[in-house]
C-alpha cells in the first residue's frame, strides 16, 4: 500500500540555529531541510535568521549567502539564476519553483525550503532525478523522420505548423510537475508524469516528426499515461506557466481520435 | 559510515531499463473513455432517479409498482443500474490500480471489486425486471 508517514529513519528533526548578526532590522527565518548519507543521522530543519537588508530579493541569493557567509556545508544545486537552466528547482513555502524566481518577498512567514517532493536526495536540497532522466530518454525526446532532409539540410514547417509547439519547447525540464504529481508519488516507478509527457506531446505535436503511431502507441498504456487523473498540480505549481495537463489530456484525445 | 562490506545494492538494472519497464500495455483508452462516457450517461439519470423518487414520496405501494412498470420507467431504471456497476467498477479499478502496490494483492482486490459489481448489478436488473413486469 501507499506509505503515508514516513519510515523512522527519515523523520524530520529540529536542528540548528543560526541567527542573524547583531543590529539586523529585517531578519527572516529560512527553514532548510539538511540532510547526508554520511552521519547516519534522521533529517533535520536547520534554521537560518538572515537580514534582507543584506541581502538579494530572490530565494537563491539567500541560499547563496547562506552558503558563502553563514554555512559552506548547505549543499544545492543552481547555475544560470535566471529561470533557463532549471538547476534550482525545490519545494519552497510548500510549492514546487525554482529558486531563483521566488522573490522572497512571496513567502509568508518562515521561508520553508525542501528538496523536490519524493524523491531519493543525495543530499541537503539535491534529489535524484535520474529516474526522471530516463524516463524521459524512454520517449525518445529526438525529431525522428524517415524522409530525408532537403539538400539544405532544413526540415520547414508553416507558421501554424510551427504554433503547435508553443507552450512545449519552453520547458525547462526542472521537473516542479512530475515531484508535484500525487499520482508521481503513488507510481513513478511505471507512471511518466506530467513533464516527460508534456516533452511527449512536444514530439507527437511536431509536423515534421514522422514517429506519430509509434509514439502514441509507446504511451497506451494505463500506468505510463493514464495514472493522470487532471489533479492539475502540475499546470498549478510550472516556474515557466507551462500547462503539462493540457498536453496530457492531447494525447488522451489524439488516442481516441485513432480508436476511430 | 557504513563499511563498503555492509552495503547492499538490490538493484542493479539500468535506469533506461527500469524506465522502459513491460513496455506499453496497448490499452488504457477503452477504460478512460468508458469512465467518462457512463459518467456522462449517469448525470442525467441519476437527476431523473432523484427526481422520480422524490415525487413518488407519499405514494401508494400500487401507484410505484405502476411506475415502475411503464415501458420507459423500466428502461431508464435498467440502465441507470447498468451504469452505476459499470462506473464503480471502472472507477474503483483506478482508486486499487493508484494505491495497491503489491501485484497478488491488487489482483485480489480487482477480482472482488469486479465480481461485487456484477453481483450487484445482476440483483438491481432482478430486482427491477421483477416489480417491473
Amino acid at each position: 500500500m501507499v506509505e503515508f508517514n514516513l519510515p523512522k529513519n527519515s523523520r524530520i528533526q529540529v536542528g540548528k540555529t543560526y541567527k542573524a548578526p547583531a543590529g539586523a532590522k529585517r531578519a527572516r527565518n529560512f527553514k532548510i531541510y539538511r540532510w547526508n548519507a554520511d552521519d547516519g543521522k534522521n533529517p533535520q530543519t536547520d534554521t537560518y535568521e538572515l537580514d534582507l537588508d543584506d541581502c538579494g530579493p530572490m530565494v537563491l541569493d539567500a541560499l547563496i549567502k547562506i552558503k558563502n557567509e553563514v554555512d559552506p556545508t548547505l549543499t544545492f544545486r543552481r547555475s544560470c539564476r535566471e529561470g533557463i537552466c532549471g538547476s534550482c528547482a525545490m519545494n519552497i513555502d510548500g510549492t514546487n519553483t525554482l529558486a531563483c524566481l521566488k522573490p522572497i518577498d512571496e513567502c509568508k512567514g518562515d521561508v520553508r525550503i525542501n528538496p523536490l517532493p519524493h524523491m531519493p536526495v543525495v543530499k541537503d536540497l539535491v534529489p535524484d532525478l535520474s529516474g526522471a532522466y530516463a524516463q524521459l530518454r524512454s520517449i525518445e525526446p529526438w525529431l525522428q523522420s524517415d524522409t530525408p532532409p532537403p539538400p539544405d539540410g532544413e526540415r520547414r514547417q508553416s507558421k501554424e505548423e510551427r504554433a503547435q509547439l508553443d507552450g512545449m519547447w519552453e520547458c525547462i525540464l526542472c521537473f516542479c510537475c512530475t515531484t508535484s504529481c500525487p499520482s508521481y508519488w503513488w507510481n513513478g516507478d511505471r507512471y511518466l508524469g506530467p513533464a516527460v509527457l508534456l516533452a511527449a506531446w512536444r514530439f507527437i505535436a511536431d509536423s515534421r516528426d514522422e514517429n506519430t503511431g509509434a509514439r502514441l502507441d509507446a504511451l497506451e498504456d494505463p500506468f505510463k499515461l493514464y495514472r493522470c487523473h487532471t489533479i492539475m498540480n502540475c499546470t498549478q505549481t510550472c516556474p515557466k506557466g507551462l500547462n503539462p495537463a493540457k498536453a496530457i489530456a492531447q494525447i488522451k484525445t489524439l488516442m481516441l481520435e485513432r480508436q476511430g | 559510515m557504513a563499511d563498503a562490506k555492509d552495503i547492499h545494492v538490490d538493484i542493479m538494472r539500468s535506469e533506461l531499463g527500469r524506465a522502459r519497464g513491460m513496455g506499453a500495455a496497448k490499452s488504457g483508452v477503452g477504460h478512460w473513455w468508458g469512465q467518462r462516457v457512463s459518467a456522462l450517461a449517469l448525470a442525467p439519470l441519476t437527476l431523473w432517479f432523484i427526481y422520480s423518487v422524490l415525487s413518488l414520496g407519499s405514494a401508494s405501494h400500487e401507484a410505484v409498482l405502476a411506475w415502475a412498470s411503464g415501458p420507459l420507467t423500466l428502461v431508464l431504471l435498467l440502465t441507470l443500474a447498468g451504469m452505476t456497476f459499470y462506473h464503480m467498477q471502472l472507477g474503483l479499478q483506478t482508486v486499487i490500480e493508484d494505491y495497491v502496490h503489491d501485484e497478488g494483492k491488487r489482483l485480489l482486490a480487482l477480482l472482488l471489486v469486479k465480481g461485487a459489481a456484477i453481483l450487484l448489478a445482476v440483483t438491481a436488473i432482478v430486482s427491477i425486471l421483477k416489480i417491473g413486469l
